[in-house]
């Protein structure tokens, strides 16, 4: 199978030419075209990275605060002062908390589709799964700020007034636009991501493995819990990984759901706050001078390689997990 | 498929039967996945019925279709969204014609020509953009249209920014459909003596047609709903705007954004009717994308 599609597997050496390509003008042309696009495609990324860190980097020389520790966003005027703790913290504890809930969920959802529903109803409630994939953002954050804002604000009194002595769910300066119920929302977004990649894991199990455990006598709970789980935990690792590095860069949804809280900072879940990606949203209408947009770029950049490091860790760990099943 | 296996009796003559604590952690197993399921359901249920619910009276007005919103402001009732739906439609159409050959060629590169490490590096950036924020890669296309070329932001440095969107999800739908088509097929076409290039163009790609053609509807209703980049290129506007060179113009997802916050209750019921023309467009692209794989395309 290798050989004829012209892709050496793991361990042949590449054929000394390609025998199907004949050097006529029309196999060059289209051997050209497919090369060129996957270069493009290279050099699209290769450039997103590199105007981003062009245009960042005289706003960062201009910046007369610490960018990664000063807690200051003043990008008016020429002394720029700028940094980013504050969005690093609030971009990375939003997904980070709406990962931790969507997992279980996600994990349960899969496991439902691939061992628990009536095989002719699998495919259309994945379906379905999917169908939360394709609502666009902007309706998530809708959704967020004006219909649940006002069922989740009594599950956070609730958790304040029990965990309110640890610092993360300290309802001191609690508003209404919080990051909690940002997380939430985050959370329904990245559950179809997570369930779709869990899914396709879950079901590659090996038959005989799951066999082999009903034959022993293990109930389906058991079964489950020492064959899909093992076999799909690497695949569920990079999958949440996925989730979480679609958390990091959405943008409209927590724009709209956030309140900001102009400049007071907290680590309560409860306040609100501005992400990496809900900064840039919010003043997009306002990059007049190329170093004020360069701060903002600056940012930009930030998220860009947070993304790329977490996606990239993702594809690690299931590149790793392929090689281990093939 | 996978292939379900049922559980097994659990009492059979002679084995002795389950203790209760592992039948009650079977059972407490069984009920949790089922309430993570419908868990699941209770937003996209949720959603669907709070746009619906404050979105259909709009839509069943004719001028909802036909007009844009020229000269209305939040406080008054009327207008359209026609003016919205052109830009979201011209944008993507635009965003479509450059991202579809890029992103098939590359599958065919990926597929029938790649090997060695160009081929490693161009599948890994095909992930890396795939996981691209939105907002990056509007910020990349306004550092490279409006700073570096010192151009303005129309509609088509929006599309543009789409494309960095929508590539990686053809990408990715078209490599699946390649790999599926049987080499058999390949085979037989060079026994024939048809170059390469023929192969693909007569023989891969029409067989792998119908889930290319799913792939790009996906990919589309994917960049119609994104919103993050068009609040860094494009800037709403009230009225139809058609050149994608000039001007503001407006989409759905800005006109969402346009009336969101606003106290007045017209510019609320407009905020939802979009929103509701904004799903019915995507979903429909994405159940038209759905049902196309199922009739057409490689079979396994």
């Amino acid at each position: 199978m290798a050989i004829l599609t012209g892709r050496p597997g793991p361990g042949t050496s590449p054929p000394p030419a390609d025998l199907s390509s004949t050097g006529r003008f029309g196999d060059r042309v289209f051997h050209g075209l497919s090369t060129g696009s996957g270069i493009v495609v290279i050099g699209l990324v290769t450039a997103v990275g590199a105007f981003l860190l062009a245009q960042a980097l005289p706003a960062l020389v201009r910046n007369d605060a610490n960018f990664l520790t000063d807690r200051v966003w003043q990008v008016d005027g020429d002394p720029l002062r700028f940094g980013i703790p504050d969005l690093l913290w609030v971009t990375v504890i939003s997904s980070l908390v709406a990962m931790v809930i969507a997992l279980p969920v996600a994990i349960g959802v899969a496991l439902y589709l691939t061992e628990y529903a009536p095989p002719r109803l699998a495919r259309p409630f994945a379906y379905l799964v999917d169908l939360l994939a394709a609502v666009p953002s902007i309706v998530y954050g809708l959704w967020g700020a004006t219909i649940i804002i006002t069922y989740v604000a009594p599950v956070q009194t609730f958790l304040g007034s029990v965990l309110g002595w640890i610092p993360l769910f300290s309802t001191e300066n609690a508003i209404t636009g919080t990051i909690f119920l940002a997380s939430i929302v985050l959370a329904v977004m990245i559950l179809p991501i997570i369930t779709a990649i869990s899914r396709e894991v879950f079901a590659q199990t090996p038959l005989t493995h799951k066999e082999g455990a009903l034959a022993l006598g293990a109930t389906r709970w058991e079964m489950i819990r020492t064959t899909v789980l093992p076999f799909g935990t690497p695949g569920t690792i990079s999958a949440a990984m996925l989730g979480l590095g679609r958390a990091l860069g959405e943008t409209i949804a927590v724009s709209l759901i956030m309140g900001t809280t102009n400049g007071a900072f907290s680590w309560s879940l409860f306040s609100g706050g501005e992400t990496f990606a809900s900064r840039i949203a919010n003043n997009a209408q306002e990059f007049d001078t190329p170093t004020k947009a360069g701060a903002f770029i600056a940012a930009g950049l930030v998220l860009f390689v947070l993304t790329f490091v977490v996606n990239a860790m993702a594809r690690v760990v299931i590149e790793r997990r392929k090689a281990f099943a093939e | 498929m996978t292939a379900t296996v049922s559980s097994p009796p659990l009492h059979a003559p002679g084995v002795p039967e389950l203790s209760r604590r592992r039948r009650t952690r079977d059972v407490l197993a069984t009920v949790m996945v089922h309430v993570a399921f419908a868990i699941a359901m209770v937003p996209l249920v949720w959603i669907l019925y709070s746009v619906l619910g404050h979105g259909w009276h709009l839509l069943l007005d004719s001028t909802w279709w036909t007009n844009s919103q020229r000269n209305i402001n939040p406080e008054r009732a009327g207008g359209g969204v026609y003016h919205a739906i052109f830009g979201t439609l011209a944008q993507a159409l635009i965003c479509a014609v450059i991202a579809v050959p890029l992103a098939v060629f590359t599958a065919i590169y990926l597929v029938e020509y790649g090997t060695g490490r160009l081929a490693r590096a161009v599948s890994f950036t095909v992930d890396i953009l795939t996981g691209i924020p939105s907002i990056v890669a509007g910020l990349f296309i306004y550092a490279l249209w409006v700073t570096t070329f010192g151009l303005q932001r129309v509609g088509l440095a929006a599309s543009l920014s789409l494309v960095l969107l929508m590539v990686p999800v053809v990408v990715r739908s078209t490599e699946e459909m390649l790999k599926l088509v049987p080499n058999e097929l390949r085979e037989a076409s060079y026994a024939l003596g048809v170059p390469k290039w023929k192969t693909i163009s007569r023989i891969v790609l029409p067989t792998a047609l119908g889930g290319i053609v799913t792939g790009v509807m996906l990919g589309l209703a994917r960049v119609m709903g994104e919103t993050a980049p068009l609040l860094i290129l494009g800037p709403y506007a009230s009225s139809i705007n058609t050149d994608l060179f000039n001007g503001n113009m407006a989409t759905l997802p800005t006109m969402i954004r346009e009336n969101f916050g606003l106290p007045d209750q017209p510019a609320i019921d407009r905020m939802w009717a979009s929103a509701l023309t904004l799903i019915v467009l995507v979903l429909l692209l994405n159940i038209a994308g759905r049902v196309v794989a199922r009739f057409s395309g490689v079979k396994k």
